[in-house]
């Protein structure tokens, strides 16, 4: 995958804060953001960021990975639901496989999950690692 | 709208073809459903192709494609839906004689997938889903699926070994495919013990990589009854979409997108799901090919594995579903794929297919779909 500063630069905000969007109709969340309300069909959706804490829904140990993921590999991609009930996927690190549990808490963290060869940009983004019950 | 018939098939084995580049494969296909359709010359090309930009540095097919096969002049171009690019550009060239603007369309469908190793392959497939949210960790499209396997299991209760016997079976029918790229039988445990790809997807649960063509031309009704005596009829098509991340379905085991084109297709061909004697399904793993099931009406939801492990959809049941040896075994060149589908049951309503018969085949229906049952086209057929 080709990566530019600019593509970066634009998705900082859901890719490093885990800004979402909430539908000021209906009230739903949505990560990914959409532009208009996917239930309600309302325009006016406002920024919200999502509470970095939830609990591990579904993973999945993904042996055969996409080219440029090799160093990551195996990668654990994890379906999190976050506290108040947002969804996100993304990796789960600094865990052994075998520790995963159904409903185990986890936390956003900022890490490199891309780099563009060896002179290009790197990517960083949210990954979840275990965390202390609230 | 006025009525569309399918009057020309063709079809290229899926396999390695290290042989034959984009064009040449695509060449063999479409030549052969203009003969089978009497060297009738198409007024339009549609192209089903997923892959050709970021495999094949290939953009503009349609005009190359018609030019290449002595069409140039006519309209020509590519409808991309992911993997669901064959079904839609059926769609989209029955629209094209249903609305009268030509009257012999050719609908071809073309993916090239094996000339690069898996990981490049693996990548480029992954564009099907959500590049920002998703592909950029890493995801790839069968950990995915393998995200709504495990949900489905645990939700519903079923094991590993049930979600076991859809492949198995498969493979059966491939055995008896020509045109199948997997012509071999599985048992249960080849399925279990094959090396995991994304727990708990094994390869044997996964559709293989395969070059392939398929071509059909369609036409209306005044140019197919000149052509032949029993021309098959394209009686409804539906489409339908969902998000294409997976985090914000509202419910993440309801195959949204496969539900409502089923539905639209449905109505406009005026049947139900038990009308339907014979079906291919889009199982690109096997838990695709459970929730398309349950999507399409046959089964009640999460109870597809189950059903499918007690024997139902088999050869007898009805409907029949994938005697072709479905994507898992038949194949699926991705943008290929749903024009294979649609041409094995042109061969079934004639009489003609080369693999496992259907039973009493009257109406059919093909269902292809795009990401993780993100967009999903039916086409329903009747002899």
């Amino acid at each position: 995958m080709r990566i530019s500063p600019a593509r970066i630069w634009r998705e900082r905000g859901a890719r490093y804060r885990l800004e979402a969007v909430r539908c000021r109709k209906c009230g739903h969340v949505y990560y990914p953001p959409k532009k208009v309300c996917p239930a309600c069909r309302s325009r006016e959706m406002e920024k919200v960021v999502l509470p970095p804490k939830g609990k591990l829904l579904a993973w999945s140990i993904e042996y055969t990975v996409p080219e440029g993921y090799r160093k990551y590999a195996p990668i654990v991609l994890g379906l999190v639901e976050l506290q108040g009930g947002v969804r996100v996927l993304a990796p789960i690190v600094d865990v052994r496989p075998e520790e995963l549990r159904k409903g185990m808490m986890v936390e956003a963290v900022l890490r490199r999950v891309y780099e563009d060869g060896d002179e290009g940009v790197i990517v960083y983004g949210i990954k979840f690692v275990p965390a202390e019950q609230d | 709208m006025r009525k569309v018939f399918v009057v020309g098939v063709g079809l290229t084995k899926i396999g390695r073809h290290f042989d034959k580049d984009l064009r040449s494969l695509f060449a063999e296909a479409a030549l052969h459903a203009i003969d089978d359709a009497g060297g009738v010359k198409p007024q339009a090309v549609v192209v089903g192709n997923m892959l050709s930009s970021s495999l094949y540095q290939q953009d503009n097919l349609g005009a190359l494609l018609a030019d290449y096969i002595g069409l140039r002049g006519v309209a020509a171009f590519k409808v991309e839906a992911a993997c669901g690019s064959g079904g839609f550009a059926v769609a989209t060239g029955y629209s094209l004689v249903a609305s009268r603007l030509y009257d012999v369309v050719l609908v071809g469908g073309v993916e090239k997938m094996c000339d690069y190793p898996t990981a490049t392959v693996a990548a480029a497939l992954a564009q099907a889903a959500d590049a920002e949210y998703e592909v950029v960790y890493g995801a790839s499209f069968p950990a995915l699926n393998a995200l709504a396997m495990k949900l489905y299991m645990e939700t519903y209760g079923v094991s590993r070994e049930e979600m076991a016997e859809w492949p198995v079976r498969m493979h059966e029918y491939a055995s008896q495919n020509p045109y199948a790229q997997l012509r071999f039988r599985i048992t249960l445990e080849d399925v279990l013990k094959a090396p995991m790809v994304a727990e708990p997807i094994t390869l044997l649960d996964s559709a293989p990589i395969g070059d392939g063509a398929a071509t059909l031309v369609l036409a209306s009704e005044e140019v197919a009854r000149k052509l032949s005596d029993t021309p098959v009829e394209i009686a409804g098509v539906g489409m339908g979409s969902d998000s294409v991340d997976t985090t914000t379905r509202f419910d993440l085991l309801d195959p949204l997108s496969v539900r409502l084109a089923a539905e639209e297709a449905y109505r406009r061909a005026k049947v139900e799901p038990k009308d339907i004697d014979l079906v291919e399904v889009h199982d690109a793993f096997t838990i695709t090919g459970i929730l398309s099931l349950e999507g399409l009406g046959f089964a009640k939801r999460g109870e597809a594995a189950k059903l499918v492990a007690e024997g139902a959809f088999a050869k007898g049941d009805k409907p029949e579903a994938n005697l072709s040896g479905g994507l898992k075994a038949r194949g699926h060149p991705v943008g290929a794929t749903g024009i294979y589908q649609v041409a094995e049951i042109t061969m079934q309503l004639r009489g003609e297919f080369p693999g496992v018969k259907a039973s009493s085949p009257e109406v059919g229906l093909a269902q292809t779909t795009g990401g993780v049952l993100a967009s999903t086209s039916v086409i329903i057929l009747r002899r």
